[in-house]
């Protein structure tokens, strides 16, 4: 039932606090949420917003301030107290159980039983009923792993739902899915905001948000910058709300151009890897930013394997300033002065519970051999010059870097490679994940570096931001490069086009 | 100086849980803490539990950089036996006494190499792939002293397990020395955090750069080492090597000194110095039980009951009930690692 009563918020946050050892993640904050109203949560990373849900959600004691579900006054314990209030969470990282059906996970806990036994057939009758609602008509007695991520997150929606039926917090629902699945789920949200739930939503995509919400808040460092209705407001305003100053307007139309005079740096001739990307050239010159473009599972993340030796390659060869090049593992890759940031930073890329300072020393440490150790206060003035280069929010190098935030985990990864001093850095979507001001200095460095002259190729999925640092862009599709677009030709149209049509190929 | 403040609070409870168990034996035997001197060496029960504690230390060392990468080692007790047949083997054949330590260490590295191949090079999960030489280990030694107990009566040979060197038993000094020498090794060079970093992420320090391959079948083999002069030492202190009976479930004790030592078994920070506290922990449980009187048939028992508490005294569940308990200011590294556990 839609409550029309505005003057009785559903949930209600007033004044809460939270603190940290070296920080306030939140510093007073109010928020709250209508019944039947869509409610965006954002804020850079590290703003609050999710020390504020987990303030909600009792997953941590909060220091100060109330709470309040339909004007009462409530405290919850845990994310189980808060669900039997009616408080239900779904992540990002969907967490059911992938190995049991999607019945058993709907059902897990509370599973309909027959003299003392789960009684199966019930169970899966009651877990399509459920998933009709969601107009999800699926096998339930599968495994909940063989359907996509986006269906496990209306399963995970529909399990919330259930389970507590009042407010549902959905935390970067659609970071991992495509354009469709994200239509999908956006039904599924709209039709519970119909019923009566309310919902907070968290995202970085901006576009979503104008689409699916009502009212949002914004947060910044711990505090709240303000509550708008989504009607209201305009893209460059929400910008200014959670940077706290004008994003600078460098947005190009198309591609520089790069007199890339003489040899180049590095050439791949015939380079692939069967069953992962087919044979390309290559050749990068120095101060120049290759993009590569491409759907995900195109071959992009493949390409960057291949040429950091992670993956081996089995045919073509490299050259490095004419000479050739052995590639057969990142030990060769590095010391011919290359670097990576891989795509996931979480499992390839830092190392959670070493020390910002030791996660920044690791490769050179590793490249000059375990036997000379890079001395403490080196290692240490190297840690404080990058963390003021590259803006790393944290309190001081020894802070394990798992407790770091996203992007601010990504610089640290980035002056990994920076102390090493490459010649060729290969980033596998810098970008994802990021707040908007990460993003924006990222950029900025990437442009900064190869000034300086190192070459880079850069994996985006970010076709604007592509269009804003390449020189050249490669095209990859079906594992294949299909395309190669340069100066001028660079533009999200050509590469959108060069990515679509298997028949034309490029515009050049 | 916050080095050293973080590393004692690091140590410190397992520095209080061994002061708790020394101070529970000497209430229980109030002559525990005499020494004394004869035939140029320390005699009494402190000394006691130094010296028998030394094998499992020294099996704590080279367990330690093991676990730390993740990684564990079944087989350490077998490979004391392997190189305790060896020494015997060697020393009554004739090899001489330098000859014969060489081929017993030799016997240990290339008993960790095995490991080491298994592990990095093959990927056999560390758990399976040294419960193959923990089997096959006793067999070999048998194969090496030919089925009986081999003895021996080299002076030289017997000064590893019984001698002493300014008074300090032999056992003591090997134990303290490589301990203090592989905390050097491992700290003053960047092997430390090479290694933590292994146990925290194999596959991120891959890209880093760190040759994860060499390094982990070079923990397998510096455990193989330390198993070697366990088993000389085990076998010297009883002249004779027992392929059946030496270093038996001694692993079980190392990875138990490991565990209360605090490094996780999960791989990833370590202390040397922890786990050697915990083996003496160990030791002094063991000696005390024997000093209390209590009948032998209980020994295991209690034993058990007592590294229980110990662990219990040690779990996270207790530890934030503490932390939640007291009035006291919430130490940093508590809420640190409470948030990431969150």
């Amino acid at each position: 039932m839609p409550q029309s009563d505005a003057s009785q918020p559903l949930l209600r946050a007033r004044g809460v606090r939270k603190i940290f050892p070296g920080t306030i993640a939140l510093d007073g904050v109010d928020f709250s949420l209508q019944a039947g109203e869509v409610h965006a949560l954002l804020g850079e990373n590290g703003a609050g917003k999710s020390t504020l849900i987990k303030c909600l959600t009792g997953a941590y004691r909060r220091d100060d301030g109330d709470i309040l579900l339909e004007g009462a006054s409530i405290d919850p314990k845990g994310t189980l107290d808060a669900q039997a209030y009616g408080i239900g969470t779904v992540y990002q990282e969907v967490n059911l159980l992938p190995n049991l059906s999607v019945a058993e996970n709907l059902s897990l806990g509370h599973q309909p039983t027959r003299f003392g036994m789960i009684s199966g057939r019930r169970m899966n009758a009651d877990a399509r009923e459920v998933l009709a609602q969601y107009g999800l008509d699926i096998d339930v007695t599968r495994n909940l792993d063989s359907y996509s991520v986006a269906v496990q997150q209306v399963i995970a929606i529909a399990r919330a739902v259930t389970l507590s039926g009042k407010v549902l917090i959905l935390d970067e629902p659609t970071a991992s899915l495509d354009s469709h699945e994200v239509k999908m789920l956006f039904d599924v949200v709209r039709s519970l905001k119909q019923r009566g739930l309310g919902i907070v939503f968290i995202s970085h995509f901006l576009d979503q948000i104008f689409e699916i919400s009502d009212r949002l808040t914004v947060l910044r460092n711990g505090q709240l910058v303000g509550t708008e209705v989504t009607a209201e407001i305009d893209r460059v305003k929400l910008i200014n709300m959670m940077l706290g100053r004008e994003l600078e307007q460098e947005v190009r139309s198309h591609g520089k151009h790069h007199a890339a005079a003489g040899e180049p740096r590095l050439s791949f001739t015939g380079f692939g890897r069967k069953g992962s990307i087919e044979p390309f050239d290559l050749s990068i010159h120095a101060g120049e930013v290759v993009g590569v473009a491409g759907l995900l599972g195109s071959g992009r993340t493949e390409t960057a394997e291949v040429l950091f030796g992670v993956a081996q390659h089995d045919s073509g060869e490299a050259r490095q300033d004419g000479t050739v090049l052995s590639l057969t593992n990142s030990r060769q890759a590095i010391s011919a002065g290359f670097g990576f940031c891989p795509e996931d930073r979480k499992t390839d890329g830092v190392i959670a519970d070493l020390t910002v300072r030791e996660n920044i020393a690791l490769a050179l440490q590793a490249g000059i051999g375990w036997m000379r150790r890079i001395p403490d206060r080196e290692q240490k003035a190297m840690a404080n010059d990058y963390i003021r280069k590259l803006d790393i929010r944290t309190p001081d190098a020894e802070k394990p870097v798992g407790l770091l935030s996203g992007g601010n985990q990504q610089k640290v990864m980035l002056a990994r490679w920076l102390v090493t001093n490459p010649s060729f850095l290969i980033l596998d979507e810098p970008t994802r994940g990021i707040d908007v001001g990460a993003h924006a200095e990222i950029i900025r460095l990437i442009e900064e570096l190869c000034a300086q002259g190192m070459s880079l190729l850069v994996i985006s999925s970010e076709l604007d931001e592509l269009v804003a640092y390449s020189h050249r862009v490669i095209v990859v599709r079906d594992r294949q490069h299909v395309a190669e677009l340069a100066g001028y030709e660079i533009t999200t149209d050509n590469m959108v086009r060069a990515i679509a049509a298997p028949e034309r190929e490029a515009v050049h | 100086m916050t080095g050293l403040k973080l590393f004692s609070r690091r140590i410190l409870p397992q520095l209080v849980t061994l002061a708790v168990v020394v101070g529970l034996i000497s209430i229980m035997f109030p002559g525990f803490f005499e020494i004394s001197i004869a035939n140029g060496r320390l005699y009494g029960s402190p000394i006691d539990i130094l010296n028998r504690g030394a094998p499992v230390a020294l099996l704590a060392i080279g367990m330690t950089l093991v676990i730390a990468t993740g990684g564990i080692d079944l087989s350490v007790g077998a490979v004391m036996a392997i190189c305790g047949a060896m020494a015997a083997w060697g020393i009554t054949e004739g090899y001489g006494l330098g000859l014969t330590l060489l081929m017993a260490l030799a016997a240990g590295l290339a008993c960790g190499l095995w490991n080491g191949l298994l592990v990095a090079v093959l990927g056999i999960q560390p758990i399976v792939a040294t419960l193959i030489l923990m089997v096959a280990g006793r067999g070999i030694a048998q194969l090496i002293t030919e089925g009986a107990i081999l003895t021996f009566n080299h002076e030289g040979l017997i000064f590893f397990g019984s001698g002493s060197l300014f008074t300090i038993p032999t056992p003591i000094i090997i134990a303290i020395v490589t301990g203090a020498l592989v905390t050097l090794i491992v700290r003053r060079s960047a092997l430390g955090m090479l290694i933590e970093a292994i146990g925290i992420n194999l596959r991120a320090s891959t890209l880093a750069g760190v040759n994860t391959r060499v390094l982990l079948i070079a923990v397998y083999m510096a455990s193989g080492l330390c198993a070697a002069l366990a088993g000389v030492i085990a076998a010297a202190d009883i002249r004779g090597a027992d392929a059946n009976n030496a270093g038996l479930w001694l692993e079980l004790d190392a990875i138990l000194a490991v565990v209360i030592g605090g490094t996780s078994l999960l791989g990833g920070r370590f202390s040397l110095i922890a786990s050697l506290i915990g083996a003496l922990i160990i030791q002094a449980v063991n000696t005390g039980i024997l000093l209390s009187g209590f009948p032998p048939e209980f020994n295991l028992i209690i034993k058990a009951g007592i590294i229980l508490i110990i662990l219990v005294l040690q779990s996270p569940t207790i530890r934030t009930m503490v932390i939640f308990l007291s009035p006291a200011p919430v130490s940093q590294a508590d809420t640190e690692k409470q948030a990431v556990n969150q």
